[in-house]
């Protein structure tokens, strides 16, 4: 995971240059930030309807950074929750969150400072996450601070004018904006693929296994949160004891 | 005790933060047993692959659309791995596409 991969590092900037680092994390923060727009614009909708306000529905998005679990705080607020069931739920909705922080602990240089380590945590989402994994070698923080920037800036305008304004973007619009997500994993699952067959596979049984999930009786009763981080327990698990990686990081060539 | 609006969003952003935090400082050090290292290499795969599909095909309007975008990046991530790219393509796919299949 630490090794610098030549197929990919091409794409990329040194490891070392800051500045480039920043650029490319700005850029890459774009198509975040567009699909950021069109989900929190959705959320300001719902928060506007349990009689939230723009600066209440901003201070949301920019503490929270989290789509189901804003989605959730906003029923919850809604419902007149109390404190214990409001942290309970974070912590059910959220836990996903917390194995996706383990795994980037590993992508950064140990001499990185416990302050950049817990700026890191607040960029902690699974965009975000995403595209800082998928960076080869070490992480450039700068990388993952200047994509947060941009995609949070886009995710507490779209929270705010979803308040303000709400059903103002036409319907053809949202559902084609509620996709660039989804276009953004496939963009970070998909291309290790072509390199290893074990990778497409490890991918193509996630998704089975999801919709299995989200079909199959009893099963699909599972809340979304709850199945991501169990799928990723077992799968990623099973992954690990049949195909360990190498000493530098990568599953070993099938 | 019902707590104001502004007090439940502080109380949940401070939850949230602390879930993404406390591996930063559990985990301060590089991990060297081979099994968890495979497992935390593995972890982003499947989570994303685990939320995209089939979330991706319930988002759009019509089913087919986001099936067609699935299939779009897909191809486009294989081709030309760029996350723009392939975000703007599968956008564009449900625009197009939701012009014959939803009216």
């Amino acid at each position: 995971m630490h090794q610098q991969n030549s197929i990919v590092s091409g794409r990329y900037p040194t490891f070392g240059d800051h500045r480039g680092w920043m650029l490319r994390g700005f850029r890459d923060g774009f198509p975040i930030a567009m699909g950021y727009f069109a989900v929190s614009f959705a959320l300001g909708i719902a928060a506007r309807n349990v009689g939230m306000n723009a600066v209440q529905g901003f201070l949301m998005s920019l503490g929270m950074v989290a789509s189901a679990g804003e989605y959730a705080a906003i029923m919850l607020i809604g419902a007149g929750a109390g404190v214990l069931e409001m942290i309970a739920t974070t912590v059910v909705i959220n836990l996903r969150y917390f194995l996706m922080s383990c795994s980037l602990t590993q992508k950064l240089d140990p001499k990185t400072p416990l302050w950049k380590r817990f700026l890191l945590a607040y960029c902690v989402t699974d965009e975000l996450f995403g595209i800082s994994s998928a960076v080869p070698g070490y992480l450039d923080v700068a990388y993952t601070y200047a994509a947060t920037a941009v995609s949070v800036s886009g995710w507490c305008l779209g929270t705010v004018l979803g308040v303000v304004v709400g059903n103002i973007l036409p319907a053809r619009a949202m559902s084609a904006l509620s996709v660039a997500l989804y276009g953004m994993f496939l963009a970070i699952i998909i291309p290790p693929a072509k390199h290893s067959r074990f990778m497409g596979c490890l991918v193509a049984l996630s998704m089975a296994a999801s919709w299995i999930f989200t079909a199959a009786p009893v099963l699909r009763t599972i809340s979304s949160g709850f199945r991501v981080i169990l799928l990723t327990l077992a799968i990623a698990g099973i992954a690990a004891l049949v195909r360990p990686v190498e000493p530098d990081g990568t599953p070993a060539k099938s | 005790m019902r707590p104001s609006i502004l007090l439940s969003l502080l109380i949940m952003s401070a939850t949230v933060y602390v879930i993404r935090a406390l591996p930063f400082v559990l985990l301060r050090r590089n991990i060297t047993n081979p099994f968890l290292r495979s497992f935390l290499y593995y972890v982003p795969y499947v989570t994303l692959a685990v939320m995209t599909f089939p979330a991706i095909i319930t988002a759009t309007d019509s089913p087919w659309s986001g099936l067609l975008a699935l299939i779009v990046g897909v191809v486009v991530s294989l081709v030309r791995g760029d996350l723009f790219t392939v975000a703007l393509s599968s956008c564009v796919t449900v625009f197009l596409s939701e012009l014959f299949l939803v009216h």
